[in-house]
């Protein structure tokens, strides 16, 4: 058994390879003074680590009350190009998601789980897939299903993931009313992150009690962290809620008083560097209108021009839209261009950032996932966070950092449109 | 059939996946919609009592002309006494 106060907890045993069955039974082995795991998992007040924060045993008890044929989905596309966590989990503990995919079938009583990796990433999916087979002789609860579909920023928007396993399309779908019971043909799905499904995986074998001995009261827990930016090599870390990011960027050596952090991955918004002695939890951050999201720390150093590096986030962001919707396919380039606009400076560049306003506005809230929104609020809190550089720019003297070559938020090529994988 | 009941309240909603931006709903509803710079509606999410005859039709003129049947009214009962 691992120990309740001491981390990592998801991250056990880690290695350079995944471990192998005996030895994950071996690591996390169960203590067996576990009540019912419904019972244990709403205790626990766990919430998904995806990026949306919607307390898992809520989203078990709707599904609980749905009839006929269920599939648990587990979602390990990792759709943000910042973070690693879900591979590195998949690819170090693949059977503690599993384990936790396994219960979350029990307690809904779904037949089929459908675990999903882009299929960008082969070595995660060999893991995944050995791990399935690994299984397969001792497996008495659900089947399980490896799928891979192709990677794109939305493709791991549920929505999108469950219209890819139904149609073989990674395109978000309209849901005109929340919360929304997603399909597979007529069966109901429970989407779950992979971290997600770790998480429920530990609840299951030691308790409530024990799984809230990290964290805070309120959000309880360890939480999988990934470092980027002015960083040596890009960390994928384990933290309990509520350590302060100042400490966590000590202790992957990130320089611990940047210019501002950027919290949630590309669809979220900006910590500046006075305020980073911030518990890392929800109910710290909310007064910042932050929230953990999908665990992403990319720091940004003094040295950087705050707004070239959003024109490049926010124009890879606008090339990544699924263009279903109007107001997405066409605002989000439009915010780029704005945004290129105001990074020139000048005179135009006055008149850029009063329609980048504008248009942030008129966006906000029209598509049918959430991504135009996670960009609206990417681009509000920059203009808000690098104000000064912005008038920088405007007077038309920008900072050196925008004249430099070097880049901080990585973001992957730019694809021709026509050349973008859907299915 | 036929029947409307004038009671509670509605609100005309779209589906941004199904509209395309003919823009027709602006024209038959300009009450309730207005076009943004790329031509796609915006729809003011007010709810709007169903008493309200010339609003009502006009967005089930827009429900009924639009080309790509993407405009829904969404009915809100009234609360219960």
């Amino acid at each position: 058994m691992i120990s309740a106060r001491t981390l990592p907890r998801l991250f056990a045993n880690a290695n350079s390879r995944p471990l192998s069955l005996a030895d994950h039974e071996e690591t996390f082995r169960p203590t067996g003074a576990v009540g019912s795991l419904l019972e244990e998992l709403e205790a626990s007040g766990l919430v998904g680590r995806g990026g949306a924060g919607f307390p898992t045993s809520r989203k078990v008890q709707l599904l609980r009350a749905q009839r006929g044929h269920k599939y648990v989905v587990v979602n390990g596309m990792e759709g943000e190009p910042a973070a690693h966590k879900d591979f590195r989990l998949l690819s170090t503990n693949p059977h503690l998601v599993l384990d936790g995919a396994e219960m979350l079938a029990s307690m809904i009583g779904a037949s089929r789980v459908a675990v999903c990796v882009a299929r960008d990433n082969p070595a995660v999916v060999n893991h995944v897939e050995r791990a399935i087979h690994e299984r397969a002789p001792r497996n008495h609860g659900p089947s399980f299903d490896l799928h891979t579909p192709p990677w794109r920023y939305v493709a791991g928007e549920e929505s999108a993931l469950v219209h890819w396993l139904d149609d073989n399309e990674s395109l978000p779908q309209f849901r005109p009313g929340r919360p929304h019971i997603l399909r597979i043909g007529r069966g109901a799905t429970l989407v779950d992150n992979a971290e997600t499904c770790a998480n429920v995986g530990l609840i299951g074998r030691y308790g409530a009690q024990w799984f809230r001995e990290l964290g805070t009261a309120e959000h309880p827990g360890s939480v999988i962290v990934s470092v980027t930016g002015a960083i040596d090599h890009p960390r994928v870390l384990e933290v309990s809620l509520g350590t302060p990011i100042t400490t966590i960027l000590q202790s992957v050596g990130a320089d611990p008083h940047p210019q501002a952090v950027l919290l949630g991955g590309y669809g979220g918004a900006w910590l500046r560097g006075e305020e980073l002695a911030t518990p890392y939890c929800n109910e710290a951050l909310a007064p910042f209108d932050l929230s953990v999201g999908a665990g992403v720390l990319a720091v940004l150093p003094r040295v950087a021009c705050g707004v070239t590096e959003t024109q490049r986030v926010v124009r890879w962001m606008a090339h990544e839209s699924a263009r279903q919707c109007g107001p997405c396919a066409f605002g989000l380039p439009a915010l780029a261009e704005d945004l290129a606009e105001v990074a020139r400076g000048g005179r135009d560049g006055v008149a850029a950032i009063k329609r980048l306003t504008d248009r942030c506005a008129v966006i906000d809230g029209r598509g049918a996932c959430r991504h135009p929104d996670g960009v609206v609020r990417f681009v509000r809190s920059s203009i808000a966070t690098f104000s000064e550089d912005i008038d920088n720019h405007l007077r038309g003297a920008p900072c050196a950092g925008s004249r430099s070559s070097q880049h901080y938020l990585t973001v992957p090529a730019l694809e021709k449109e026509s050349e973008l994988v859907w299915e | 059939m036929g029947v409307i009941r004038r009671t509670g309240q509605f609100v005309l909603r779209v589906d941004p996946i199904l509209c395309d931006g003919f823009g027709h709903c602006a024209e038959l509803a300009p009450e309730l919609v207005h076009l943004d710079e790329w031509g796609y509606p915006i729809i003011s999410s007010e709810p709007v009592p169903t008493a309200d005859i010339g609003t009502h039709e006009s967005a089930r003129y827009a429900v009924r002309g639009c080309p790509r049947q993407a405009l829904h009214i969404i009915k809100i009962a009234p609360p219960r006494p």
